[in-house]
């Protein structure tokens, strides 16, 4: 059966913004993709790399030689080693899209009045009852 | 280590031929530098074969060519911690040695050839104190000037027996191809203090890397390394290298394996149609690619096709290959997943440690 894992108070990830957290022994990266929240799993699927360390960036495309163009700032996840590229939101590689992809998990919101009442270990945060609050289900 | 890809125990696993060790700023070489080289050093800086001085050839993928995981704490340059290099590479990989690729400064290719004499010797005492002194398990090559041969002489007369080093460092894209006759009192110095010529990807030549000049990009550059790499070896075994000093072996890091087999063939079909021009070859060019070379793994051809990269390392010859990370660059390979796994635990561990081992005379 999954549970549901509380992560942190929505407001302490700004859009733009990342937090590593270990859930059953798994490292999950939740991303703030200019407010839509996603969790994929900090392992890159080519060679073992912290993957959620990695950059935070653009998918650059070209049309020809010295022109490129930049779309989807900030949606994309660029591997700190070999430099792989992800869709934050999807875990789709852009390199290999049939074969390489990052596992990924549903993040979602509630309020922080449900926290209290949640199956969780409540007492290590911090409970505010008007916060919204992240979870990662697993 | 539990994971079952990784077949060793405690304290004896894999042997690492590509550690690039930082500095923090050059300013680590002067307590190995002569006052005047110092002063020099201070003075006038670097002087390889390029118009600027502190800047690499092709503006490259990653900030200091490096994993972007691998800057230590407090920002200081990737490799040059050697708590940091533990933490993250030695401990966690269970290294049992690594052998350190000192790239920077290039020695090799600094034009001063006085200073780069004085400079060859400053990292070489830098990688003595730094990183053999503190951890035995670093080893290194020892750095020369190749375009002075008395002082490349000098420098591995004076290291030979040193249980710190392992190899010579040459680089591939050197003056001149390195089977010319100028080089050979280096590889008679290196066959006398029975050390093997490391030839890593490196150097800064002043001629562009490909026969028809300066291509555009990073990616044209670093492909181009192969092709460099390859024409090292066809220059030592061609230009009489490999015949002359049969007992001396070559390992070349960073520049692929694969190739070899094509080569191998190639250079004996050419062998026999040339074999006026190349009367003093008596043996067929493949033997002595087989007998004189190792190569190691990364960056490592990563075909589509699952088996095919297995097929290859067999074809090449499993016993000829060494394992290489090349920490801390953005290429950087794992052990545990960078060698295919449906290699046999023998197989594996050649590649992985033993051949390492053998060729470098380290106890494992």
């Amino acid at each position: 059966m999954k549970t549901k894992y509380l992560i942190c108070a929505k407001a302490d990830l700004p859009v733009g913004e990342r937090r590593i957290v270990t859930v059953k022994g798994r490292e999950i990266g939740v991303f703030n993709v200019k407010g839509n929240f996603y969790g994929i799993l900090n392992r890159c699927p080519h060679e073992g790399a912290a993957l959620c360390k990695g950059l935070m960036g653009s998918l650059v495309t070209s049309q020809e030689p010295g022109s490129f163009m930049m779309h989807r700032e900030g949606e994309i996840l660029r591997c700190p080693w070999h430099g792989w590229e992800f869709d934050i939101r999807t875990g789709q590689s852009y390199c290999d899209p049939a074969s390489v992809f990052v596992k990924q998990f549903d993040i979602q919101c509630a309020p922080g009045a449900k926290v209290v009442e949640g199956p969780f270990v409540a007492e290590t945060f911090t409970v505010s009852s008007e916060g919204e609050y992240l979870y990662v289900e697993l | 280590m539990s994971d079952a890809r990784f077949p060793f125990a405690g304290l004896t696993g894999p042997i690492d031929c590509d550690i690039h060790p930082g500095m923090v700023s050059l300013a680590e070489l002067f307590p190995h530098l002569e006052g005047r080289w110092v002063d020099h050093l201070q003075a006038y800086g670097v002087h390889l074969r390029q118009t600027f001085a502190n800047t690499m050839t092709y503006p490259r993928l990653a900030r200091d060519t490096a994993r972007s995981d691998a800057w230590p704490p407090g920002g200081k340059p990737p490799g040059s911690d050697l708590d940091f290099l533990r933490e993250q590479h030695l401990d966690a990989q269970n290294i049992a040695y690594g052998i350190l690729q000192p790239l920077r400064p290039g020695v090799a290719s600094e034009r001063n050839l006085s200073f780069a004499a004085a400079l060859a010797r400053a990292v070489n005492s830098w990688q003595v104190e730094k990183w053999f002194k503190p951890e035995p398990r670093l080893k290194g090559s020892i750095v020369v000037a190749p375009d002075d041969a008395d002082a490349a002489i000098a420098e591995i007369e004076h290291w030979a027996g040193h249980p710190g080093f392992v190899q010579v460092a040459l680089p591939p894209k050197s003056l001149e191809p390195l089977g010319r006759k100028r080089y050979w009192p280096i590889f008679e110095a290196a066959a006398k203090a029975g050390l093997p010529i490391g030839i890593h990807v490196s150097g800064v030549a002043g001629h562009a890397i490909t026969a028809s000049g300066w291509p555009s990009f990073y990616a044209e550059d670093h492909n181009s390394n192969i092709a460099a790499i390859q024409a090292t070896a066809i220059s030592l075994i061609f230009e009489g290298v490999t015949t002359r000093w049969p007992d001396l072996r070559f390992v070349l890091i960073e520049g692929g394996l694969g190739w070899s087999t094509a080569l191998a063939a190639r250079l004996d079909r050419t062998w026999v149609r040339f074999s006026s021009e190349l009367a003093h070859l008596i043996e067929a060019p493949s033997i002595h690619l087989k007998r004189s070379f190792h190569f190691t793994t990364q960056p490592i051809e990563e075909p589509d096709r699952k088996g095919m990269l297995t097929e290859m390392l067999r074809e090449v010859g499993i016993e000829r290959i060494l394992f290489a990370s090349d920490y801390p660059h953005w290429d950087y390979d794992d052990p545990r997943y960078a060698i295919p796994g449906d290699l046999t635990s023998v197989e594996r561990q050649a590649i992985l440690r033993n051949n390492a081992a053998a060729l470098y005379g380290l106890k494992l």
